[in-house]
């Protein structure tokens, strides 16, 4: 299987699962920290886009949830955002995600 | 008695007023901004007595922000990410103007005659340019919407800068500055992330983050245009992730070497100045963000992307090895050299805290409170080209 099968795969895998489980309030805050401090490094400490895009309720709106985790977990080859897999679980990009979409992280 | 005692007691009275009307004169060049990013204020600080002297706040958003000097030390002008330019006043640490000028800003510069500021944009791109005094606006160049990085002055009243999406360098002379002239050289690499002027205000280097090279403009020769500088430094090599853009400026070229960091490679690339060839590459903990030669030039110091923010390295120029290993802190975020490089003050954003290091010693000299500090600037900048 390659990589893009696996992808999809692991795409497929994130729609079927509805909502993230919530990180422990201990996790949620260091997610939250990493968010504003090192993704805030390009999107900046108040999300509002830098070199990176805006991750504000409102920017994120109409963008699909899997398409944002992916982004997170992967990046997206051909622009500058890398990939945290490394420092994430696909649960905690998808928890990320919910609560970017719904401005509960501003 | 009476008309004695009422003498002294206004001689006393007019001794009181004068100390509270007049503080006692000083310069500035031994003082310095340090940027407070998520509070939205500054730092005034003094280096020889390495203690902070008070607190500006109302500054804005400032999770990205860069400073300079006006030429006489006294003014520091603090670009924010929310696109507010702040003039502070260092002397009395107060705000004395500010402007909203875009609506998400990442730096500027000021003209060599030092009457105009330059603000870079990147939304919704541009460069704009103020008067000095007033902040008032004189004029916008736009770049259709395309993000500006590396904005630098040169000699003449002239700036440099890059544009992100478009790939292009463009020079502006702004020897009038209400109407600016641009020369635009494109096609110079991909997704150039910053750039520096040397201190000589000779050469303009962009950093490409699209590819593994650097734009080289020579403003000497101009009409031989940009030309490309360590071209495929890391051929044969899986670029590994930047979880945070380097940062160019001047203090990259020093002596006879220009020390860059290669970008999606835990190596500082070493390059000749006059022939621009690659003479070196070191290999170092992370990707670094700042490289930066000491002011003598005899020692590198470099700091690192995320996640390996908390570590700071010292590269021994003539035998390009690591001479040192420092964990000063986490999230360390800068370094400022004082202007003869015999202290260095790194800011810990994470340990809310700035570290002052003896560059002969490398041992930590002072420790000062600040509010997750980033960016720290000392006047000295006023007098260089290319800060």
């Amino acid at each position: 299987m390659n990589w893009r099968a696996l992808a999809v795969l692991g795409l497929s895998l994130a729609s079927a699962a509805h909502a993230a489980e919530p990180p422990s309030p201990a996790r949620a805050a260091a997610l939250s920290h990493m968010l504003h401090q090192e993704c805030g490094a390009c999107h900046g400490l108040r999300l509002t886009g830098g070199l990176g895009s805006p991750l504000t309720a409102a920017a994120l709106a109409d963008k699909p949830a899997d398409s944002l985790t992916a982004t997170i977990l992967d990046g997206r080859p051909g622009s500058a955002m890398p990939p945290w897999r490394p420092f994430v679980s696909a649960d905690e990009a998808r928890w990320l995600v919910e609560q970017l979409q719904q401005g509960r992280l501003p | 008695m009476i008309a004695r005692l009422l003498s002294a007691l206004s001689a006393a009275l007019c001794l009181l007023l004068a100390a509270c009307a007049s503080p006692p004169l000083r310069g500035t060049g031994d003082l310095g901004v340090v940027i407070e990013r998520a509070r939205g204020s500054v730092q005034i600080v003094e280096q020889s007595a390495r203690r902070s002297l008070g607190r500006v706040d109302g500054l804005g958003d400032l999770s990205h922000a860069s400073v300079v000097f006006s030429r006489d030390g006294r003014y520091a002008y603090v670009f924010g990410r929310d696109g507010g330019l702040s003039q502070v006043d260092v002397l009395s640490q107060r705000l004395v103007k500010r402007v909203m000028q875009a609506g998400n800003s990442i730096g500027g510069a000021i003209s060599s005659d030092g009457r105009i500021v330059a603000a870079q944009n990147y939304q919704p791109g541009g460069v704009k340019l103020f008067d000095a005094d007033t902040l008032e606006l004189l004029a916008e160049v736009s770049t259709g919407g395309s993000k500006v990085v590396g904005l630098a002055d040169l000699p003449g009243n002239r700036f440099a800068f890059s544009l992100f999406e478009a790939g292009e360098i463009w020079l502006i002379d702004a020897s009038q500055p209400r109407a600016p002239q641009v020369t635009r050289y494109p096609n110079i690499g991909r997704q150039p992330y910053d750039g520096l002027a040397s201190q000589d205000g000779r050469h303009y280097l962009a950093g490409l983050y699209g590819e593994d090279g650097l734009a080289l403009l020579d403003t000497w020769q101009p009409e031989q245009g940009v030309r490309r500088i360590l071209n495929g430094y890391g051929r044969g090599r899986a670029a590994l992730p930047v979880y945070k853009m380097p940062h160019l400026r001047g203090w990259s070229l020093a002596g006879d070497y220009a020390f860059l960091p290669a970008i999606g490679h835990h190596q500082v690339l070493i390059a000749d100045r006059r022939s621009w060839q690659e003479v070196a590459r070191v290999p170092v903990h992370g990707q670094p963000v700042f490289v930066m030669a000491e002011p003598g030039g005899r020692r590198v110091w470099v700091n690192f992307a995320f996640p390996h923010n908390d570590t700071v390295q010292v590269i021994d120029v003539p035998s390009r090895q690591i001479v040192a290993t420092l964990k000063p802190g986490r999230a360390i975020l800068h370094m400022e050299f004082t202007a003869r490089g015999d202290a260095v003050w790194l800011s810990s954003r994470d340990d809310n805290r700035l570290t002052v290091i003896d560059t002969a010693t490398l041992n930590t000299i002072a420790e000062l409170d600040a509010e997750q500090p980033s960016g720290i600037f000392f006047t000295w900048r006023a007098q260089r080209m290319g800060m």
